[in-house]
Parts: structure tokens; C-alpha cells; sequence
């Protein structure tokens, strides 16, 4: 039986290599600089690039950070503070349950709001429902990063005739800083390969565009579009996508998890 | 500005020293819990948004939303109950694969795995979560389908000779139920294992020891001294992954094939709500057809947040009887 569990480690971790391995394969030979360049090219031609999807992701996760950031860590910042509030059960057991939701059920939201009254898909309906999906992850870890901070410190800027809003703000989260930030990088890369709340936000645009009225690109949107496509052309261009927005969640993640282990001696998820 | 009431002073007397508020600690405390708030008021709004676009559809077909197998678009009948049967299937043959895998890594890291192995295979369990969903969809496309056409699926069939059977029947394209559950195994892993893991890890040494002390093997202590103590968190860690297998929706879209049928073939193509939402949505003709998509969302909504809550109640509750 404990050989079994050794076996179990092997298979769990077998997928993410396997995936890993497909990706550099797959992507690297069809990745060039012309891919972060260039707009994507019709059907029939080879080459092109994802241009615009690129810099649509980074205007969708400037708008959704712009929406979680700052409520979820002042959301975190009542949550330390105010523990045992009936409030503070009710939100950080929402928070929790908001963190389970399927993503497409955020879609459906932001799009009943921002979509349906306006008569057509934006960009900021987009970066609403992933800032949406911030809130309750940025909500989280900033409450867990506050709890670390000793209140002796606390105590000591408070003895020091601090306000309690000046202690709060230019001590205890100031102090927690790193880990916070840390924080509000795994949201932005758990939020950056998003695809179902776009699909009826941003939408999608095969064309250049950076207005936040208008349908946006997306990286996550178009490896989707065109690996459902018959075409190999659009094949090559997903695998090069697909490795692109791998690199970036991944250098996050592994970032994220060696600042919080450095800095606090055990990793938060 | 002192704001001491006699009703604090009586029900809390260190309150009357500290209880001199500043305009700043009232805005700053006004401001952060605005900003608490913002997640109930997320959730009703997300809850009404769903049903108040769900509603034509509701009231015109009923239950008939989920009961019937009939989805025609232009004959107005909306019944998505194979959609609802295929989140079910997929997610339960998910959990049925990945259960004992991720409680199997769980155990082996809290209990067996060398020191200097534990960090780095949790890591890597751990990044399955951190990869999207359509990366999977990808990879699923090119890779795990082929895979399973040309090595899985043959083998119940020609070499079990099991092709007669229900569960393997039917010609093997590749996209199917099987495909789906395969890829939400690998999905919804790192979130049992996670859980799992921790409330391993917190079951009290002394447990452990009085097993080994009444001589008990390695094995037979985790059996009847460790897993019991931490079951009811082990059980909130499969709800999570089940929550997050019933929801996933772009990786099952792009491996499941999309049919709207119910088989109780593994290798049928089938459909599940969500991907039935953000396949037909962009298409979506008439006004009934939206908001019968809708009412599918609701149904989904409905079903992971009762899921999500049990799972958080469940994972709660140990946690909260330790701190006792």
C-alpha cells in the first residue's frame, strides 16, 4: 500500500510534465518574435502573430486589477481586523463559496449587466467579471498575510499616538506589503488564462483595438478560437499562444511561491 | 467626537477607553467594510443577474428545462437534460480517477515522501491548478484524444472483449465522455490533494503514536488512526474538486464533443451545461433561446453553489474542532 502512494505522486505529477513537454514542443517551432508583433494573418497564410491578443490580456488585467485589487485588500484589511464579526463570517465564507463558482456563472453576470443594457460586448465588461473573480482571491490572501504581522507592532505605533487608520495603512500593511503583492500576482495569473467569462464580455477581435467600449482581444479567446478550427496554420498559432500564456502563469506562480517561502518560512497557498 | 454610548459602557467597559474616534478611523472603517461588502453584494447580484435572465425562460417551459431531452432551437423545446446528465457523468467519472489519485499523493507527502521530495512534488501538484482551461482544451485536442483512441479505448473493447457492454459501446472518435472525465481528473486533482494534504497534516501526532504504540503498522495507523480523524476534511477537499469539475468549462467544451445525447457509453461524444452556455450563447436566435440558456446557468449556479458550501462547511468544521 505505501508503494501504492508512490505510485499516486507519479501519476499526479506525469500529466503536468507530459503538458509541459507538448507545449515547448509544440509551441516553441512555431513562436518568433513576429508572434508578439504582428496581427494574425487570414486563413491560408502562415505567419502572423497574436499582437493584439496580447495587449488585449494586458488591458483586461489592467481593468480587472484596477476593480479586485483595491476592494479585495480592503476587504483583507476588515477581515484582519475585524475577526469575529458576524460580517466577517459572512464574507470570508462568501469569499470562499465566490472562489468555487464556475467562471462562465461570472460571465453570465457581467454580461446581464454590462453587456445586455449597453447592446454590445466591451472590453470593460470583460476586465469587470475577471475583477470580479479577483475580489474574493485578492480578499483571501490579503487576510491571511495581515494575520502574520505581530501585533506588537501594531501596539507599538498605537503607543507612539498613531491613529488606528494611520497604524493600519503605514504599519500593518505596510509590513505585510510583499505578501500581499504576492498575493495580487496568483490572482492575476489565476485570472489572466480565463476564457469562459469572456466569451460573452470582451468577445473577442481579430483586429487591432484597445478601446474599452469596444470587443477585445484575448490570448486565452484566441488559442480557444483557433484550436477548435480545421485549419493547421491556426494549429501552430494556438500551440505558440498556448506556450506564451503557460510562460507567463507559470513565471508567476513560481515567483509567487518563492517570495511567500523566503519571506514567512511556509508557503500560503 | 467621542461616540460612547451607555449601552457600549455597559456591555463592554475597555471599550470606553479606546472608543475615541477620529474622523479618519470612521472613513477608514467606513471604507473597508464598503469594501467587505462588496462580496455579499457580488453574490446577490450575481444570483439575480442569472435569474432575472433565466426567468422568461422558466416561466414559459417550467421544469421541462431539465427533464427533457429535446433541444430544438427552431421548434421552441428546450430540454437540457442531456447537458445536465453530462456534467454529472463527466464530473463523476473525474472524481472516480482522481480521488484516489490525489488522496494517494496526499498521504504519500504528509506521511512517506522523503524530506527533500515533499516541497518539490507538492509544487508540482500544486501548478496543475495554476494552468488554464483552454490549455488543457489544447492539449486535450492534440494530445489526450489520440492517446486515448489509439491506446485507451481499444483495450476494454479487443483485449477485455467488453464492446457488448453499455460502458464501451460504440464506434471510438476520440471526443467523448471519457476525454471530459479524464481531463477534469487532472483538473479538479490539485484542489482534492490540496485539502487533502493539509487536513492530514493537522491530524494530531498523538494520534499517530498511540496507533504505532498499540502496534499498529505504518499503514494500518493511517488506515484506522489518521484517515478517520481527518475523513469529513477529506470529503470537504472532493466536493471542491467536484464544485470546480461540475463548472469547468472551456477544457470539457473542446474534448467532449458536444452532442446532445444521453448514452451510457464512455465513448460517446456527450454535452454539459456549460459548454452547452458558451457554445450556443454567441449564437443564440431569439429571445426564449437566450434566456433558456440562461435558466441553464441558473441550474449550474444553483447545483456548485450548494456543492461549494457543503465543501466549505465540511472543511470548516475540522479546522474549527481542532482549535478547540
Amino acid at each position: 500500500m505505501i508503494g501504492l502512494t508512490y505510485l499516486a505522486a507519479i501519476l499526479a505529477t506525469l500529466p503536468l510534465l507530459l503538458i509541459l513537454l507538448h507545449l515547448l514542443r509544440k509551441g516553441a517551432t512555431s513562436l518568433s518574435l513576429s508572434f508578439f508583433t504582428h496581427m494574425p494573418r487570414p486563413v491560408g497564410e502562415a505567419g502572423g502573430g497574436m499582437a493584439n491578443a496580447i495587449v488585449g490580456t494586458l488591458v483586461l488585467i489592467g481593468i480587472a486589477s484596477a476593480i479586485g485589487l483595491p476592494i479585495g485588500i480592503g476587504a483583507g484589511l476588515y477581515l484582519a481586523e475585524k475577526r469575529t464579526t458576524a460580517l466577517a463570517y459572512t464574507v470570508r465564507f462568501l469569499s470562499d463559496v465566490l472562489n468555487g463558482l464556475p467562471s462562465i456563472v461570472i460571465g453570465i453576470f457581467a454580461w446581464e449587466f454590462l453587456v445586455r443594457p449597453i447592446g454590445h460586448f466591451s472590453a470593460l465588461a470583460g476586465g469587470v467579471a475577471l475583477g470580479s473573480m479577483m475580489i474574493p482571491l485578492v480578499t483571501r490572501t490579503t487576510e491571511e498575510m495581515l494575520r502574520v504581522v505581530p501585533t506588537s507592532l501594531r501596539e507599538a505605533a498605537l503607543a507612539l499616538g498613531y491613529q488606528k487608520w494611520r497604524t493600519s495603512i503605514s504599519v500593518v500593511l505596510r509590513t505585510a506589503l510583499a505578501g500581499i503583492a504576492t498575493g495580487a500576482l496568483v490572482a492575476v495569473a489565476r485570472i489572466a488564462g480565463e476564457t469562459a467569462p469572456l466569451l460573452f464580455t470582451a468577445f473577442g477581435n481579430q483586429f487591432w483595438s484597445t478601446g474599452l467600449r469596444e470587443p477585445i482581444a484575448a490570448l486565452p479567446l484566441q488559442i480557444f478560437t483557433y484550436a477548435i478550427s480545421p485549419y493547421d496554420e491556426w494549429h501552430q498559432q494556438a500551440w505558440a499562444g498556448a506556450l506564451v500564456l503557460i510562460t507567463i502563469v507559470l513565471i508567476i506562480s513560481i515567483a509567487a511561491r518563492f517570495a511567500t517561502r523566503s519571506r514567512f518560512g511556509a508557503p500560503v497557498d | 467626537m467621542t461616540a460612547v454610548s451607555a449601552h457600549w459602557l455597559d456591555k463592554d467597559r475597555r471599550k470606553l477607553r479606546v472608543e475615541e474616534f477620529s474622523i479618519g478611523d470612521r472613513i477608514y472603517e467606513l471604507v473597508t467594510a464598503a469594501c467587505a461588502l462588496v462580496v455579499p453584494a457580488l453574490v446577490v447580484s450575481i444570483a439575480v443577474a442569472i435569474f432575472a435572465a433565466a426567468w422568461p425562460a422558466f416561466a414559459k417551459l417550467g421544469l421541462s428545462i431539465v427533464t427533457s431531452s429535446s433541444w430544438d432551437v427552431a421548434g421552441g423545446s428546450f430540454g437540457a437534460a442531456p447537458a445536465l446528465f453530462g456534467t454529472l457523468v463527466s464530473s463523476a467519472v473525474a472524481l472516480i480517477i482522481a480521488t484516489p489519485l490525489a488522496i494517494g499523493v496526499a498521504i504519500f507527502l504528509s506521511e512517506f515522501s522523503p524530506a527533500w521530495l515533499r516541497q518539490p512534488v507538492g509544487f508540482l501538484v500544486d501548478l496543475l491548478a495554476a494552468i488554464p482551461s483552454v490549455v488543457y482544451g489544447l492539449w486535450g485536442i492534440f494530445v489526450l484524444i489520440p492517446l486515448l483512441r489509439e491506446q485507451v479505448m481499444p483495450f476494454p473493447r479487443d483485449t477485455l472483449h467488453l464492446g457488448a457492454t453499455p460502458l464501451f459501446r460504440g464506434p471510438a472518435y476520440g471526443p467523448s465522455m471519457l476525454a471530459a472525465g479524464v481531463i477534469l481528473a487532472i483538473m479538479a486533482l490539485p484542489y482534492i490533494s490540496a485539502v487533502s494534504r493539509e487536513v492530514l497534516m493537522a491530524v494530531p501526532r498523538s494520534q499517530r503514536e498511540a496507533a504505532l504504540a498499540l502496534g499498529a503498522t505504518r499503514w494500518e495507523m493511517i488506515r484506522d488512526a489518521v484517515i478517520p480523524y481527518a475523513r469529513s476534511g477529506i470529503i470537504g477537499g472532493i466536493m471542491l474538486g467536484l464544485g470546480r469539475a461540475l463548472g469547468e468549462t472551456m477544457a470539457v467544451t473542446m474534448v467532449i464533443g458536444n452532442r446532445p445525447e444521453i448514452s451510457a457509453s464512455l465513448f460517446a461524444p456527450g454535452y454539459t451545461m456549460a459548454s452547452l452556455i458558451a457554445n450556443e450563447f454567441s449564437e443564440a436566435t431569439n429571445d426564449l433561446h437566450l434566456s433558456a440558456l440562461m435558466a441553464v446557468g441558473a441550474v449550474l449556479f444553483v447545483i456548485t453553489l450548494i456543492v461549494n458550501a457543503i465543501a466549505r462547511w465540511l472543511v470548516w468544521s475540522v479546522s474549527r474542532s481542532r482549535a478547540k
